[in-house]
């Protein structure tokens, strides 16, 4: 059944179909890079745009109402449909290969996760095009939200559902991967770093997700169907949204900020030529974070008037996850003591991420202090803190992410001076962005205000804000030249150009589809280090060379999310005209179709025959 | 193990919905899963007893909940949590048929108790005009009971599905880990609805 001669250049359309029906990780990889970098720049330009806004005093670039706009779709795109994409691209192209696993666990759900999230992404985008985005902020208070006017908030909560829905389903394939696909010898304390942090990434999407999902149904209950879960004259309560909201919010920062610290991690590790410092420790750090993350949610509303027993509570459990943190820092600053450090691209995002990740976290102890906060909430000291963490902490993982995993991924390599430049251009302008809005802040500057008075000293600090977003900007120009430039070259690397520890490394780039022909034997930490120490040039199988189970191509993700897509205008415009009904049966009906085509049909996958597989191997 | 023995095994293991890989996948990740789902119930109780009271002076728990019907229904359910132990129990004793037949009446156990709740829903609408726009206990209530009915709606579905679909195969090591998680499933919201039970109606009614 199957073939593995290589087809030379396969025509557009079959290329097309391959990538809508593959349940291939490492293809799902790519798409997710593509469309988390796609959303990425929509993120980066709205935030341009916001700065130039801001640019001097009374400035009329945007209208009041689109700069809102702009901000809500700004931090809901960078959150949702940037940064989280981006973590499960590495995610998918990373982690099965670091295990020692031919696969996930569920290849039809991944794909099926990756659609959802892209319907869903376009879904957010579509309330540009039809009167209005989303405008109520990324956390979309209520009862701002509930009666902001158009089909804006509508626009957020549906595709919001829709891709939270795909990343749920993200969660739990990596959690039964881990749990139950690790090769031969590949304990628990021998995952590399970045598996272990995307594995409590991914307990935490489990459990902080249904909490965001309930808020978005009460959101469109109270919105579409006139409930009235937020409405005061109803007898509702709009904290509710602030606390379900939250218990998801909170954790999602970590949910992001968790694979970073992987990222890092095995960075660190790899070009200071040494094993990890305190690898336990690490471990161990990693999931008290996890777990911390889900008991400090209510820090983002200590104004809201919760009363000053739970405040401090709240303050005390937050400060006590500097913690965990600090160890890590600390882990990571001794990895590098004393190793033979070789600064590259990778290296050098990592080397800029200790210090201004410390800063971001310092100031987050300062707005953890409940009494402190009132002075700093809502104000830009509250978005420069942000932004050192999430800037700081998860873009910078990413870029180093992305320029240490392209050659697995794509089996070419990123240059390495142009890399250098795309770093100095959005480190330095990072820093000029954000640095100086700390003080923005502290002189009394309010977050989401659309413009501001001359000479009350805000004029400069703005001024050089957005001087440093532009060269941010600028920064990922090189980063996109460097990308065309090397798949223009495409000079071909082996399969482990960094000379690197971990297990992806031990097969060629881009990995072939079974990724591994023989499971490989693990014998520690770092298991391809350890092979290499004792001479071996790679790992020592842990079985003979027999069949290998594949799973099947499927078009069917990409049409239940196209069913749910269509039922979301339903959904929303039922609101005007009761016979936009129509449209949530059909695309409910295409859903479930497909879902029951699904049920019905046995898929139980193919085999690669063993012959097959040593005539690839004599070739 | 190849597709011939999944689909064909040539004798039955003890706990054929763990056999394979892909069964041990599915077993797991249905774990996980219902940990997620655990947090959407909670999420949804949490809202309800912050909403209980909130009347807007309107119908209020005590004059709409009657805790006859609630008592049948919350027997019919309970029941048919058994009946789908026995169905698994035979499941792992590879009796296809008798394994049908018991989930044959856990679904009828179950429609019975949609119908119950079709009949209370329809009654306070009717009877005292109470709907999800009367208040926001309204919503709360329609919502967290809504929400799990859909769920038994759902369950019921899936095991309708898959016995017409396997009805002439008999059993495999392929759909035997679908018949083990469905039931999984079905004792989920089982478990909701005892707490739904307490939560809604008793302190409700008390
Ligand atoms: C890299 C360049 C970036 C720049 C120049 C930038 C700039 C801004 C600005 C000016 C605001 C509006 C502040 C206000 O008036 O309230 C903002 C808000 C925000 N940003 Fe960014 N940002 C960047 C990247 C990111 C990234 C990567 C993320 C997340 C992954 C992010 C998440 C947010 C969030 C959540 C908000 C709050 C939005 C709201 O208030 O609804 N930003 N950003
Ligand atoms: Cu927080």
């Amino acid at each position: 059944m199957s073939t593995l001669v290589a087809t030379n250049k396969k025509s557009f359309g079959a290329t097309l179909w391959d990538y809508l029906t593959t349940v291939d990780h490492k293809k799902i990889a790519i798409m997710y890079l593509i469309a988390g970098g796609f959303f990425f720049l929509v993120g980066g330009l709205e935030a341009l745009a916001i700065r130039w806004q801001l640019v001097q005093p009374m400035n009329d670039f945007v209208s009041a109402g689109f700069y809102n706009e702009l901000i809500t779709m700004h931090g809901t795109t960078m959150i949702f449909l940037a940064a989280m994409p981006l973590i499960f691209a590495f995610m998918n192209a990373v982690v099965p290969l670091q295990i020692g696993a031919r696969d996930v666990a569920f290849p039809f759900l991944n794909s099926l996760g990756f659609w959802l999230f892209l319907f869903g992404g376009i879904m957010l985008n579509v309330g540009w095009f039809t009167g209005g985005a989303a405008d109520a902020g990324w956390t979309a208070y209520a009862p701002l939200s509930t009666t902001s006017p158009g089909e804006g908030v509508d626009y957020y909560v549906l595709g919001l559902q829709i891709s939270g829905a795909g990343t749920l389903m993200g969660g739990i394939n990596f959690l039964v991967t881990i749990v139950n696909m690790r090769a031969p010898g590949m304990t628990y304390m021998r995952m590399p770093l970045f598996t272990w942090t995307a594995f409590v990434a991914s307990a935490l999407i489990l459990f902080a997700f249904p909490a965001l999902t309930v808020g978005l149904f009460l959101m469109m209950f109270d919105r579409l169907f006139g409930a009235g879960f937020f409405e005061a004259n109803m007898g509702g309560n709009a904290v509710i949204w602030q606390h379900l909201f939250w218990i998801f919010g909170h954790p999602e920062v970590y949910i992001l900020a968790l694979p970073a610290f992987g990222v890092f991690s095995e960075i660190i590790s790899t070009f200071s030529k040494k094993r990890l410092f305190g690898y336990t420790a690490m471990v161990f750090a990693t999931v008290l974070i996890g777990f911390l993350g889900f008991m400090v949610w209510a820090h983002h509303m200590f104004t809201v008037g919760m009363g000053p027993a739970a405040n401090s509570i709240f303050a005390v459990a937050t400060m006590a996850i500097a913690v965990p943190t600090g160890i890590k820092i600390f882990n990571w600053l001794f990895t590098l003591w004393g190793g033979s450090i070789e600064i590259n691209t990778p290296m050098l995002w990592a080397l800029g991420f200790i210090p201004t990740f410390t800063l971001g976290g310092m100031t987050g102890v300062m707005v953890a202090a409940a009494s402190a906060d009132y002075q700093f909430h809502d104000t830009y000291f509250v978005v420069a803190h942000f932004h050192y963490v999430i800037v700081g902490g998860v873009v910078f993982a990413l870029l180093a992410g992305l320029h240490y995993w392209w050659p697995k991924m794509f089996g070419t390599i990123l240059d390495d001076k142009l890399g250098k430049i795309t770093f100095w251009f959005f480190f330095i302008g990072f820093h000029l962005t954000f640095f100086i809005q700390h003080f923005l802040g502290l002189m009394g500057m309010p977050r989401r205000y659309w413009t501001y008075l001359e000479n009350q000293g805000l004029d400069l600090g703005n001024l050089v804000s957005t001087i440093g977003a532009f060269l941010m900007g600028v920064g990922t120009i090189f980063l996109l030249i460097n990308i065309v430039k090397t798949t223009m070259k495409n000079e071909r690397v082996g399969g482990d150009p960094w000379d690197a520890r971990t297990l992806e490394w031990a097969i060629p780039s881009p990995p072939p589809f079974y990724n591994f022909k023989q499971l490989p034997l693990v014998r520690g930490l770092d298991p391809l280090w350890v092979e290499k120490t004792e001479g071996r040039k790679g790992m020592t199988p842990a079985e003979p060379i027999g069949d290998i189970h594949m799973p099947n191509n499927s078009f069917l993700p990409f049409v239940i999310s196209v069913g749910l897509f269509i039922a979301g205008f339903g959904f929303i415009y039922q609101k005007h005209d009761l016979s936009w009904l129509t449209l949530i049966f059909i695309g409910m009906g295409i859903a479930l179709g497909a879902m029951l085509t699904r049920s019905v049909k046995d898929d139980i996958g193919y085999h690669i025959h063993k012959e097959d597989l040593q005539k690839e191997a004599e070739e | 193990m190849s597709e011939h023995d999944v689909l064909n095994p040539k004798h039955m293991p003890h706990n054929p919905e763990k056999a394979t890989l892909e069964g041990k996948n599915k077993f797991i990740g249905f774990w996980f899963f219902l940990g997620g789902e655990s947090v959407l119930f909670a999420s949804l109780f949490g809202t309800y007893l912050a909403l209980n009271d909130s009347t807007n002076g309107g119908k209020s728990s005590e004059e709409l909940f009657g805790l006859e019907l609630v008592f049948i229904m919350t027997m019919l359910l309970l029941t048919s949590s058994l009946t789908s132990v026995y169905a698994m129990y035979h499941m792992k004793n590879n009796d296809f048929k008798k394994m049908m037949v018991w989930l044959g009446i856990t679904v009828a156990l179950g429609l019975g108790f949609l119908c119950f709740e079709l009949y209370e829903f329809n009654h306070y609408i009717h009877e005292y005009e109470f709907t999800m726009r009367s208040s926001a206990f309204g919503s709360a209530f329609y919502t967290l009971v809504g929400f799990h009915g859909g769920h038994v709606v759902f369950g019921l579905l899936w095991f309708i599905s898959l016995m017409v679909r396997n009805a002439k195969r008999g059993l495999n090591l392929y759909n035997a880990p679908k018949f083990y998680i469905a039931s999984l499933y079905w004792h989920f919201i089982d478990v909701v609805w005892v707490f739904i039970f307490t939560v809604v109606y008793l302190m409700g009614v008390l």
